[in-house]
């Protein structure tokens, strides 16, 4: 396929305007399937299930199979929409979406169509500079996942030129909720920014609530991001594509730019856009065409016969406001208040969608300042090395229990970010890599007296030196003494000991 | 020794529990039934190699004085509609021949757990499509009144073998009538309860909000005894209603006393006029209401004005949730697989569903698809949807007037195969009288009023009932019931042509 | 009707689209009426008995097991279905 022209960024704002929209698809995690008794691979306890264990007769549509709805799954779904500032709808009903695609067992996708369970509600979303931006929602419902397919054969692993592919109903029938925003006017330059923030305070306010794992990298947050231009002046709105399934913060915000860019350069060469799905390319960060919208498209969509509308009480509606978790600006504010961090130090947190996972760290016994420091430094670098999320690489209970070791003298901070890479290595906790690799300093004195020893012999005017009071003169021995212990020792300590040595020669 | 499967349920029971007759005994009796008959008539689609297996453990538990229900022992024909995990459940389609289901049908587990003996798998219509079960993938079901006439559908296969005793009891479904007409057509009885009343999981799906799976048996307290056994909330099935619901048979045992004729309001529907139905079927229907008037019935004219979009109405609605439910068989899970050498997915779908699903299955699924479909929706599926929405007022007014309703249960007897088979839209017109029913949720029931003069085939009566009020048609139709019977001195059946090796097979 | 075919997934041959043509007009000319009567003040019934609120508690039940899952299936591998490619070579 021929490589996109991307006009440049600047020059593209400045002659189109972006037009945002954003659909994105949480998975809750609970017990149980939207419409089976089937455990829930996107709850924790569930997820590495083999394929095809967590599937009752309605997830694989067997014949005469009939869904009921989930209890638990409602009222996350109520608690979701009443945190986006949405109306709760005092009936709402389910809809069949009619289409056939192997991984729907039924070939309907149960969703919600003409009523919504929640609709109108609006967030807040902080950008890097402080500046609050205003995202308008259009409705929140209630829908089922498909189940999970394997392309096979072929060079590429995806559908494309793959020989068959292979299906796995585990995910089918995991309750989400489809959170689609009005149109985002006003985005401008910082479009691709709003795309981040958005989903990054989605992902704050489902973790706050408790209702999802929030892993985008297991495909718990999903989000679809919608990009047309219009040039200046325009009152018309341009033809927009939907970049599907964008699975990580970074991504949302890339996919984006880079979307504007292309379509910038189409539309500057007198080309059209056409309404289409497009894909994310993580590995190239490209969008490549999927389906085009046509009159395939046709869902026929009509009452679910086999649900019942859903007409929660004002008292249910109140008791669950009631319960919400505070609303993500506030929360901001209080956490940057506890914390005592400057305005940077925060906005670097914020910034890097790290406020759940520094709270987490905190909580599970960190202090503020370690906590940020390691999600936003060492964490944040090799993720972005890497192409992933800090949050994929290690636990904050993992994270405390390394500050841990290090407060305790256990690790220097450079063995810490050796026993990190164990960690991301998946070789277990901290102290599991510490024990395997056998990486803790050397707390024998007399090992490293036995090393000090070794290394003023080589270097016999040394202590002659620091009784001189050229005390920089212990650096030396200090590095080979680190150097023959391998790194595996407090350079302080070390330190201390050859000043000691210097003392007790002159006594 | 008297004839096993002569025995209503109700008498067979009896005799069971009165350690007059084993299960083994009457089981068998009804597996030697079935291979005399069955070739000729056609109504099952699978025996159960098991059933004698079955019908020995509950004699055992029987002499272990285990406390059973009151049809323990008794055999049961289950139209193939139901899902059972030990026979194949096809509903009538190529595309699920050999379909093992991993699962009971709540009724299904429920007539388990309450003793019944599955003896096999009735036809049907492919996927209970049709008023003849000449729809069926695996050929027609005749009817024992006249091998050479339809017995009915879809549950045809279910009538049929009451009516040819080769089982005392069925399970059927009705979403238009398959269990009513049927009924009409071989003489015997049927019952559509009340929508939710009987919980449709494992029942694969034709119209959802129209399907309601029910009881086939040759006497009105048969067909209480079955549905107290069936009935009831199942949490499986979100329309089932968690009702507390009274004993049928009790009702149906009330109700053979007769008194609850005296008083009784029978509406009969202006609308649904003698010439719209076959001479005979109107003469039966006409002295039965007279018989009921006889013993202090009131028969009072009504007017129901929009049944006569029922038809229409039905004809979208059924369709459209049809093609959805349909969707499933794709050849990907289960089913028939066409092979396409060279072809995506998409392809062995599309040609999977072509060969796999018959000619009244495609009409269907297509009329459905473009009923539902973008610019159409309004104008068919939401206008069918307010239709029943008059249709449900229509029952209002008219059960504000009166107690029951009363229908000839269709409006002519047994037609010939093939008669109708090149005419689908004649064939949906037979369903005018019990379509209604199942458009607004409310139950009916159809017993045997009489043989036509003019073709001395069964003609049944229908009686409908306000949602919730089954019991009230066990009520009037065992009362109806015992008179008809008195005055024909035995069952209606009883007159039936002898079938196969107890008197010579056509 | 060839694309109501591709809608429902059904490759219907052209003896089929015409025949079907042919007998779903006068199908359609016949159920059409249903407008006649479906004015907008009348609500439309999508459940014959009204219900609300039918839940189920969030509590494990009914999972199959996985030989139960691919007790029917056509074919399958690893556990899971297989089915022929799902879209042709790229375009
Ligand atoms: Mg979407
Ligand atoms: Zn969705």
């Amino acid at each position: 396929m021929a490589k996109d022209k991307l006009m440049d960024f600047d020059k593209a704002l400045e002659l189109y305007e972006p037009v945002l929209g954003f659909e994105v698809h949480v998975e809750l995690n609970t017990e149980t399937k939207m419409f089976s008794a089937a455990a829930n691979p996107a709850n924790s306890a569930n997820h590495d299930a083999e394929p095809n264990t967590l599937v009752a007769p309605v997830d694989m549509g067997l014949p005469g199979a009939l869904p009921v709805v989930n209890e638990t799954a409602v009222r996350y779904s109520i608690s979701l929409g009443l945190a986006l500032g949405c109306s709760i709808a005092p009936s709402s009903r389910f809809a069949r979406k009619n289409y056939f695609y192997p991984d729907l067992g039924k070939n309907y996708q149960i969703s919600q169509y003409d009523e919504p369970i929640a609709f109108e509600g609006s967030v807040e979303i902080e950008l890097s500079d402080g500046e609050i931006v205003t995202v308008p929602i259009e409705r929140a419902h209630m829908e089922e996942d498909a189940g999970k397919l394997t392309h096979v054969g072929g060079s590429t692993g995806r559908i494309q030129g793959a020989e068959y592919s292979l299906v796995d109903y585990n995910r089918a029938g995991v309750p989400l909720v489809e959170i689609v925003t009005k149109p985002i006017f006003g985005a401008e330059h910082r479009a691709p920014e709003i795309a981040k923030a958005y989903v990054a305070t989605i992902r704050d306010i489902v973790i706050a609530l408790g209702i999802s794992e929030a892993r985008m990298e297991r495909g718990n947050l999903r989000c679809d991001a919608n990009v047309s231009l219009r040039p200046r002046g325009q009152e018309k709105l341009g033809t927009r594509t939907e970049t599907k399934n964008v699975n990580s913060m970074r991504s949302v915000e890339r996919a984006v730019r880079y979307e504007i860019q292309r379509q910038a350069a189409i539309l500057a060469a007198g080309g059209t856009i056409i309404q289409e799905t497009r894909h994310w390319h993580e590995d190239t960060g490209t969008t490549s065409p999927g389906r085009p919208k046509s009159d395939a498209d046709d869902y026929r969509y009509f009452p679910e016969p086999d649900l019942l509308p859903v007409a929660p009480s004002l008292e249910l509606i109140e008791q669950l406001r009631a319960a919400l978790p505070e609303p993500p600006a506030a929360r901001r504010r209080r956490l940057k208040g506890d914390w005592g961090f400057t305005d940077l130090e925060f906005q670097d947190v914020a910034n890097g969608g790290l406020l759940a996972e520094v709270e987490a760290t905190i909580a599970a016994g960190a202090s503020p300042a370690a906590a940020r420091k390691w999600w936003t430094g060492e964490l944040t670098r090799i993720a972005n090395s890497q192409g992933r999320e800090p949050a994929e690489l290690a636990t904050p209970s993992d994270v405390a229990a390394l500050q841990g070791l290090v407060e305790a003298g256990t690790l220097t901070d450079k063995l810490a970010r050796q026993v990190l890479e164990g960690v991301i290595a998946g070789e277990g906790t901290p102290q599991e890599v510490v024990d395997a690799r056998g990486l803790a300093v050397v707390s024998d004195d007399g090992a490293l007296i036995a090393a000090i020893d070794e290394a003023l012999a080589a270097q016999p005017d040394v202590l002659e030196k620091i009784r001189d009071g050229k005390v920089q003169a212990a650096g030396a021995v200090i590095g080979a003494v680190m150097k023959a212990m391998k790194g595996q020792a407090d350079a302080a300590r070390v330190r201390e000991l050859i000043l000691e040595r210097a003392g007790s020669a002159d006594a | 020794m008297t004839d096993l499967t002569k025995l209503s349920a109700a008498a067979l029971a009896e005799k069971l529990t009165a350690g007059e007759v084993s299960s083994v005994e009457a089981t068998r009796a009804h597996l030697d039934r079935i291979a005399a008959v069955d070739a000729d008539v056609h109504a099952f689609l699978h025996v159960n190699g098991q059933a004698l297996d079955v019908a020995a453990d509950i004699d055992r538990r029987r002499a272990a004085r285990e406390e059973l229900g009151p049809l323990a022992g008794v055999p049961l024909a289950i139209k193939d509609v139901l899902v059972t995990t030990d026979m194949p459940s096809t509903s009538g389609s190529k595309i699920l021949e050999g379909y093992m289901s991993p699962y009971d049908a709540t009724v299904v587990a429920r007539s388990r757990a309450a003793g019944l003996v599955p003896l096999g798998k009735t036809n049907m219509d492919e996927f209970a499509m049709g008023s003849s079960t000449e729809h069926s993938a695996y050929g027609p079901t005749r009817n024992p009144w006249d091998l050479s006439r339809i017995p009915g559908g879809s549950g045809g296969g279910s009538a049929a073998a009451v009516a040819a005793f080769e089982a005392p009891l069925a399970l059927g479904s009705d979403t238009g009538g398959s269990i009513r007409q049927p009924a009409h057509v071989t003489g015997t009885v049927g019952i559509k309860p009340t929508y939710g009343g009987v919980s449709r999981y494992g029942a694969i799906a034709l119209a959802s909000s129209l399907d309601q799976v029910g009881p086939v048996t040759r006497t009105v307290l048969d067909a209480g005894l079955l549905h107290d056994v069936i009935g009831g909330h199942d949490p499986h099935d979100s329309t089932s209603l968690a009702h507390d619901w009274p004993s049928f048979a009790a009702a149906a045992r009330e109700g053979a006393t007769g008194d609850v004729l005296k008083g009784l309001k029978v509406g009969v529907i202006r609308e649904l006029p003698d010439s719209g139905f076959q001479s005979g079927v109107s003469a039966s229907f006409r002295a039965a209401l007279a018989a009921m008037e006889a013993q202090g019935a009131e028969i009072v004219e009504i007017s129901a004005p929009h049944f006569e979009y029922g038809v229409a109405a039905y004809y979208l609605i059924l369709p459209a949730e049809a093609s959805s439910n349909l969707a499933k068989f794709d050849s990907v899970r289960f089913g028939l697989r066409v092979d396409v050498p060279g072809g995506t997915v998409e392809d062995v779908m599309a040609a999977t569903r072509d060969a796999g699903f018959g000619d009244e299955v495609k009409r269907r699924v297509i009329l459905g698809t473009y009923a539902l479909s973008a610019g159409y929706y309004d104008a068919y599926y939401g206008s069918a949807q307010k239709v029943r929405t008059l249709i449900q007022r229509d029952f209002a007014d008219a059960f504000s007037q009166v107690d029951v309703i009363a229908t000839p249960s269709a409006p002519t007897t047994a037609f010939k195969l093939g008669e109708k088979i090149d005419d689908p839209l004649q064939m949906y017109l037979n369903d005018v009288t019990t379509i209604p029913a199942n458009l607004a949720g409310v139950p009916g029931i159809s017993i045997p009023s009489g043989l036509a003069a003019e073709d001395g085939l069964p003609v049944g009566i229908q009686f409908l009932a306000p949602a919730h009020e089954d019991a009230r048609l066990y009520r009037v139709g065992a009362a109806l019931e015992t008179l008809l019977v008195d005055s024909w001195g035995g069952p209606l059946l009883d007159r039936a042509p002898a079938l196969g090796a107890n008197g010579g097979a056509r | 009707m060839r694309h109501l075919g591709v809608l429902a997934r059904i490759q219907l041959s052209d003896e089929e689209v015409g025949r079907l043509t042919g007998q779903l007009d006068a199908i359609v000319d016949n159920i059409a009426k249903v407008s006649e009567v479906a004015t907008p003040e009348v609500p439309a019934t999508s459940h014959p008995i009204p219900l609300e609120n039918v839940f189920r508690s969030d509590v494990a039940g009914d999972q199959l097991t996985p030989a139960q899952v691919l007790q029917n299936a056509p074919d399958s591998a690893d556990g899971r279905f297989r089915v022929t490619a799902i879209l042709g070579e790229e375009q």
